[in-house]
Formats: C-alpha cells, structure tokens, sequence
C-alpha cells in the first residue's frame, strides 16, 4: 500500500529523470515502429500480390517469426553490432540506435505479416475492379496498401504494443545504461531487483497508462475513419 | 485501338470437372446493345467475364478486334455489385479517370461531367462506400465510362435495385447506346430486355441455343428451351 501511494507520487511529481526514460522508451519503440512500417508494409504487400515458388514457406517462416523472441533478436543484433561483428565498425551497441534497430528487427515480422493478410483480403475484394480499370503491378500495391488504412493502423498498433513491451533486446543492446540507453522496460526490471518496488510500479503504470492511450486513440480513430469511409 | 468486333470461337471453360460454358461461337459488333439472356447459373456472368478479358478460356480463343491481348482498351464493365474504393465519390472517378490515361488538369472537370450525367455531383464528396445500392450503381456506371469505352459490358446491373435506380440506370444505358457505345449486357429481368435490347443471345446451360433480334426472339423462338424461359417456366431439361 506504502509502495503503490509513493507510485503515484513519483508519477505526479514531473521527474525529471523519470520523464527522460518515458520519453525515451516513446523514441525508442516509435522509431521503430516508423522503420518496421517503412519495410514490413511494402514487403507484406508484395508478398500477398506476388506468386513466387515457396511463397507458401515465405508466409509460414514470417507468421512464425511474428512469436520471435526478443533476447534472441537482442542477441542477433549485439553479434551484429560487437566491436568484432560484421556492422561493429558502426559503434552503435549501447546506443539509442542499436535499440531502435533490434525493436525494428523483432516488429518488422509482425508489420509485414498482418499487412499480407490485410492486403490479400482486399486484392480477392478488389480483383476484378482494378483488372478491368486495367491497373498495373505498382499501382495495384500502392492502392491497396493506402485501401487497407483502417486495418494497418491497426497493425501498427500491434507493433508498437509488442516493442514498447519487450525488455530483453533493448536490455542487451542497449546495456540500460543510466540516463541514456534505460527505457521503460529495462528500468522496471532494473528497480524491482534492486527493490525500489514504488519507482518500478509507477514506471509499470505509465507504460499501461501509454499503451491504453495509444490503443484507445487508435480506436477512436479507427471509428471515425470508418464513418468516414465506409 | 478498337476493341470491336469481339469474337468468341470455341470457348469452352470449366471449373474442375463442371462446365461452365461449352463451345461458345460469338461475334459482338457495334450496334444495338446485345442482351445477354438465359436462366441462373446459365453462364452469363462467365460469358461477360470472358468479354472483358478477366479470366482465360480452358480452350478456344478470344479476341478484341484481332487482338488476343486481355488488357482493357476500350471496354469497361458494370458488376451487379460494383467494389468501390475506400474514398470519396469523386475519388473514385478521378481515379478510374487516371487509370484511363486522362491527364490530370483534366480529370477534375471531367468528373464533375461524369457526376453530373449520372446525378452524383452532390454527392461528390461522400464516402463511397456509404452510398445506397442505386447510388453505387450511378458511380459505377460513371466509372465505366470514364474510359471512355466503345464497349460497355453489364453484368445483371438493376438486378437489386429498386425501380426508380433502375429507371434512372435504363436511362443512362439507353443514353449511352445512343451516343454509339456498344452495350453487352446479362439480365434475367424480360421487362428490361424489351426495353432495351437490339439483340438477344439465349444462353442455356453454358450453351448458347440462339442469337437473334429482340423482336424475332420474343415472337418467334427457335428453341423449347427458350419458349419456357419467355413463358416463365422452370426449364429442367437440356
């Protein structure tokens, strides 16, 4: 009860070095989200207007890659991004941007995946529409993907909710280093081994706190669209 | 760059081991819209398919004026439930309007045209998709015609429509076959076929029994098969 009151407090007092992981952890996820949308929509766009051999084994490997695990995306990308890895020379582990790139890595499956299944589902609507408006490959993706707005809003959601969630990739990218690299996630793991249970609640309560916001927005949203468009 | 005459020869087509249409000889000229008739499940929606180069034959040949390519010049269809896209009235046209090669400067005038043919232009910023059955008709049929279409084809158009969209959708068929568009169009509904049909086809089964004028057909018809589909009977038989 002491424990939850002083979450509160610490949530209503402003600060400072609380706000910083919150609006990083915000930085973090959504720039991930932003480059997982700017691969995964093209990609499960592309795969759902496309027929290839292993099509079918394209889709399964990317649907089961939507239940990656993060510690092993995190550990991929730390390999990657090692003094002696392929990408080390880069610098970035231990970085905001090393974080950004295993979130990205973790989300892109699950952008790309829900957006095949969006996009197919419209192409069988839409079909016989466009191929008698005689529109091309190109033209077909980019309609469709703009078509499907509603439903990938949606799927960007997912994205968020699942990055702004894990904990294990950015705490082995990014080390949790104090005023720099800590999020959200890594702060409340953090906090509750050292015992300070009052900070890592009221960091608990505001990642819920954002991740309602953000869903309730998004369906909010996606009620206005759908009066709007039909 | 024509699309007519389009002439079927031997089309056959069959979905697994049901066929669909069976040897279909067919030549459509310019001319008086040509009826598509014949009882469900008879073919038409396949026929007309085929018409617009949508899906291929399992054997025999197609072709737009002596071309076999199934890409749309000239022709445009109307489906019995047109897809709409997810925006507005006019962006619906002026998409369908890029899509046929208009250049832009041009296209939003040439969608308040197109809008105000069909009565939409006060609806020119609805959500498509929020428009009533008449309604979609109206900006599909607008749709259509912004491909500026030698061909028009219409698949069973009013067939859910209450009868004053179809009225005003008649009206725009007649307008339209009279400004020299060549009209192929299905129907089950003899009152419109009366109405508005120069020439019949009778489809029966996936085989077409007769092709004549609409006055010949409805005096005179050449098969059983037709003269119970006229006098209202269930034909059973093949």
């Amino acid at each position: 009860m002491m424990e939850g009151s002083g979450a509160l407090q610490l949530v209503l007092s402003g600060d400072p070095a609380l706000y910083a992981v919150v609006r990083l952890s915000l930085v973090v996820s959504l720039s991930a989200v932003a480059v997982a949308a700017l691969i995964g929509m093209p990609l499960g766009g592309l795969i759902a207007l496309t027929r290839f051999p292993g099509r079918a084994g394209v889709i399964v490997l990317l649907n089961a890659f939507m239940g990656l695990p993060p510690v092993v995306v995190g550990l991929a990308v730390f390999l990657l991004l090692s003094r002696s890895g392929p990408l080390g020379a880069w610098g970035l582990l231990f970085t905001p941007t090393a974080m950004v790139m295993a979130q990205a890595v973790l989300i892109t499956p699950i952008i790309a995946a829900l957006t095949r299944q969006s996009v197919e589902d419209l192409w069988s609507e839409y079909r016989d529409e466009l191929n008698a408006m005689g529109v091309g490959p190109f033209q077909r993706l980019l309609t469709l993907l703009y078509d499907a707005r509603i439903a990938l809003v949606t799927v960007l959601l997912a994205g968020f909710g699942r990055a702004a969630a894990e904990v294990g990739a950015v705490m082995i990218v990014g080390g949790n280093i104090n005023g720099f690299t800590r999020v959200m996630t890594t702060a409340i793991a953090l906090e509750t081994s050292k015992g300070d249970l009052p900070l890592a609640m009221g960091l608990g309560l505001i990642l819920i706190i954002i991740v309602f916001a953000m869903n309730a927005s998004a369906w909010g949203l996606r009620l206005y669209a759908e009066r709007r468009i039909g | 760059m024509s699309d007519l005459p389009l002439s079927f020869s031997k089309v056959s087509y069959a979905v697994g081991a049901t066929p669909i249409l069976r040897d279909v000889d067919l030549v459509v000229r310019a001319g008086a819209p040509t009826f598509i008739i014949g009882p469900n499940g008879s073919g038409k929606s396949t026929l007309l398919r085929f018409a617009m180069g949508l899906i291929a034959p399992t054997s025999g040949m197609i072709d737009w004026n002596g071309s076999r390519d199934p890409a749309p010049r000239r022709r445009a269809i109307v489906f019995q439930h047109p897809v709409l896209l997810r925006r507005s009235v006019a962006a619906n046209l002026t998409y369908a309007l890029d899509q046929a090669g208009v250049e832009k400067s041009k296209q939003d005038g040439r969608c308040a045209q197109l809008l105000e043919l069909v009565g939409l232009l006060d609806l020119a910023d609805r959500p498509a998709r929020r428009l009533s059955g008449g309604e979609r008709q109206k900006l599909a049929f607008a749709r259509a015609l912004a491909r500026t279409p030698e061909l028009l084809i219409l698949d069973e158009p009013t067939a859910s429509l209450d009868p004053s969209a179809t009225l005003a959708l008649e009206q725009l068929i007649t307008t339209a076959a009279r400004e020299g568009i060549k009209i192929l169009m299905a129907s089950h509904d003899l009152g419109q076929v009366r109405r508005l049909a120069g020439d019949i086809v009778f489809l029966h089964r996936g085989r077409i029994l007769e092709v004549a004028s609409a006055k010949d057909f409805f005096e005179q018809p050449r098969s059983a098969q037709a003269s119970a589909f006229l006098r209202g009977d269930l034909i059973t038989e093949d």
